[in-house]
């Protein structure tokens, strides 16, 4: 029972840093209608700038706040000078242009830290476990994401329905000609869009730094994974990548936990974790296909 | 059809030029040459087969290297199977594995074109950014379960011994190699000639341009869909077998998404809906590939803006610069 529940807020943990990424992607593809697979670039710069202030001043608070202006600023620089000229065109163009972007951010973080992986640790004061229920110790750090993450969720939340420009960002996501009619700089707007969305993946970056490699590529592959969730979600809507994400990180972290003893009940041991562990990293696409095939346009279809 | 000047011009060279090549980089002692442009034309393949759905139906794939790579790994696995003499499945027949191109190839193909079947049954009922998505996630899947098969190597790959055999062609000979891919090539530019004017491919791009008026018109435009769908899959397959052969190593990466990526840039930078597009693109991005990296170990860092530039202002595709020049012409 207590390892179902150190599973379940491992979930949460997944969950909460996916929903930092897919809350960008789905408010980039919701308003702007552009695909961005450099997203996950920007999680990974965060990531990098976080490891050497860090490995430098030896404070993870510093490495936070020199992280997320230096992401914002980055995607800001991007959105400006490329992906501007996107917006009018079709989500094949916007794959390969972003695809692009990926080479290149990848091998500029390669030629400015190196190839090798860096190491972050916890910070100190985070380092010590919980004890949610008595005899169950869970990493504070962890905990801490989950908290953070629920945080950006509450703020996200107040910020897109009760200040004004949450009213503009929806607004253009469900009329972008109407808005930019009104009178609204809706070019600063994307650009301000964008930028919030480069310092969420940030967040996640910095925060999974300490818990994964701080490495070249390492936004592809979680990139991947938040797409998913905001397919699952519906694109567009900030909600539908919470509840996606969340169902995201459990079934994955669930799967990779208990497939594997699940099929040692009926099968040998060697077959059941070959089997297991290829249906536990399978399980959110088989997920995500079995959404798409109930309700082809996710599960909270935003307007539009 | 008469083709204007240019077009006819440069697609005769280019014909005498590949089939020529062998000698010409023999003679100049660059036997090296014979092994890139082998994979060239394998990628010039793969990215025909691409073209058919993306180019003609519409249809934006980024999961195209799950046909790929599970084309590569049908051959490698078949060949494992034979080298260590234990048959590849015992119940209810027993299949043994081979190294018989004749055999290993269509199988391949088979394969490839029941999982595209498969694939293309689900995601196919999706469109647009959910279909990009979609066909993505099933190329993950295949990727992780790859990566999961410790028998065939799992995430390290599965070497091959040495390549197919073929009746009286000698595949472990390069020029020979080349000569036979070359022959692929051109019989699915002929085929694919045919099919893009038959009644099916124009169906096929009336789809493309509207599905909706195409249905009303008492198409049934989701079977042509998948039609193609498995067409295109089969192809890639039969190019992944041949990739086996050539590198004679198979891994997950011949199917992440990387390579799916890189199938669509082969496509889109030759030019989608060309015939002969991906021709020219698979040889303007691996050539591109080959000299960046000879020229500098960070080549990445000039590839991707390099593939930004082409999307923003060479739409089209190095195909219709050709193209292009026959307006003056003709």
């Amino acid at each position: 029972m207590l390892l179902v529940l150190e599973q379940v807020l491992n979930g949460l943990q997944l969950g909460v840093m996916l929903f930092l990424l897919a809350a960008g992607l789905t408010l980039v593809l919701g308003i702007m209608n552009l695909v961005n697979l450099a997203h996950g670039s920007l999680y990974m710069i965060g990531a990098f700038v976080a490891a050497g202030v860090v490995r430098v001043t030896d404070s993870f608070l510093l490495g936070l706040l020199a992280a997320l202006p230096a992401a914002a600023l980055v995607g800001m620089a991007v959105e400006v000078v490329a992906l501007r000229r996107l917006y009018t065109r079709q989500h094949l163009d916007q794959v390969l242009a972003t695809f692009g972007l990926i080479l290149f951010f990848n091998e500029l973080v390669r030629i400015l830290w190196g190839p090798r992986a860096l190491f972050m640790d916890v910070p100190h004061w985070l380092s010590d476990t919980v004890e949610i229920v008595p005899g169950a110790p869970y990493p504070a750090f962890r905990l801490a994401i989950i908290v953070v993450g629920g945080a950006v969720a509450g703020f996200l939340y107040w910020l897109v329905r009760h200040t004004r420009l949450g009213m503009l960002i929806r607004a253009g996501a469900s009329n972008r000609e109407m808005v930019g009619a009104l009178g609204v700089d809706i070019k600063r707007l994307y650009t301000l869009v964008f930028g919030l969305g480069a310092m969420l993946a940030a967040l996640a970056g910095v925060m999974a730094g300490p818990i994964y490699a701080v490495e070249v590529g390492m936004g592809e592959p979680v990139l991947i994974v938040a797409f998913v969730v905001v397919v699952i979600g519906g694109i567009g809507s900030v909600r539908g990548s919470l509840v996606g994400a969340l169902l995201v990180g459990l079934v994955d972290t669930l799967g990779r936990a208990f497939l594997p003893t699940l099929f040692r009940a009926f099968l040998a041991p060697d077959t059941a974790d070959g089997l297991g562990a290829a249906l536990a990293s399978m399980a959110i696409y088989v997920l995500m296909a079995a959404v798409l095939a109930w309700r082809p346009r996710g599960l909270f279809p935003a307007h539009g | 059809m008469a083709r204007p000047v240019v077009t006819r011009l440069v697609l005769w060279g280019a014909l005498v030029l590949l089939l020529a090549l062998p000698p010409l980089v023999q003679g100049l002692g660059a036997d090296f040459a014979v092994g890139v442009a082998t994979r060239v034309l394998i990628f010039a393949l793969v990215g025909v087969s691409l073209n058919l759905i993306l180019g003609y139906g519409g249809m934006v794939s980024f999961g195209h290297a799950a046909f790929f790579g599970a084309g590569a790994y049908v051959v490698a696995i078949l060949a494992q199977h034979d080298t260590q003499g234990e048959p590849l499945v015992t119940w209810p027949i027993v299949i043994d594995g081979t190294q018989s191109a004749l055999i290993a190839w269509p199988a391949a193909m088979v394969v490839s074109a029941l999982l595209a079947l498969v694939i293309g049954l689900i995601a196919l009922r999706t469109s647009g950014l959910y279909f990009i998505m979609i066909t993505l996630a099933f190329a993950q899947m295949l990727y992780f379960l790859f990566i999961s098969l410790r028998a065939y190597g799992g995430e390290d790959g599965l070497s091959l011994f040495a390549r197919s055999a073929a009746g009286p062609l000698d595949l472990a000979d390069d020029v020979h190699f080349y000569y036979l891919v070359l022959g692929f090539v051109l019989l699915a530019l002929w085929i694919k000639r045919r099919l893009v004017a038959s009644r099916f491919g124009r169906a096929l791009r009336g789809i493309r341009d509207n599905e909706r008026r195409m249905q009303a018109l008492g198409f049934p435009t989701f079977r042509y869909k998948l039609a193609a769908f498995v067409m295109a899959g089969a192809v890639a397959g039969l190019s992944g077998a041949l990739i086996a052969n050539q590198t004679e190593f198979v891994s997950p990466s011949f199917l992440d998404w990387q390579r799916s990526g890189e199938i669509l840039v082969i496509v889109i930078l030759g030019g989608m809906g060309r015939v002969y597009g991906p021709v020219a693109g698979a040889v303007a991005f691996l050539l591109l590939e080959e000299v960046l990296s000879a020229w500098t170990d960070h080549w990445m860092l000039v590839l991707g803006p390099i593939l930004v530039l082409v999307v923003l202002f060479a739409k089209g595709g190095i195909w219709s610069l050709i193209e292009r020049g026959e307006t003056t012409d003709g």
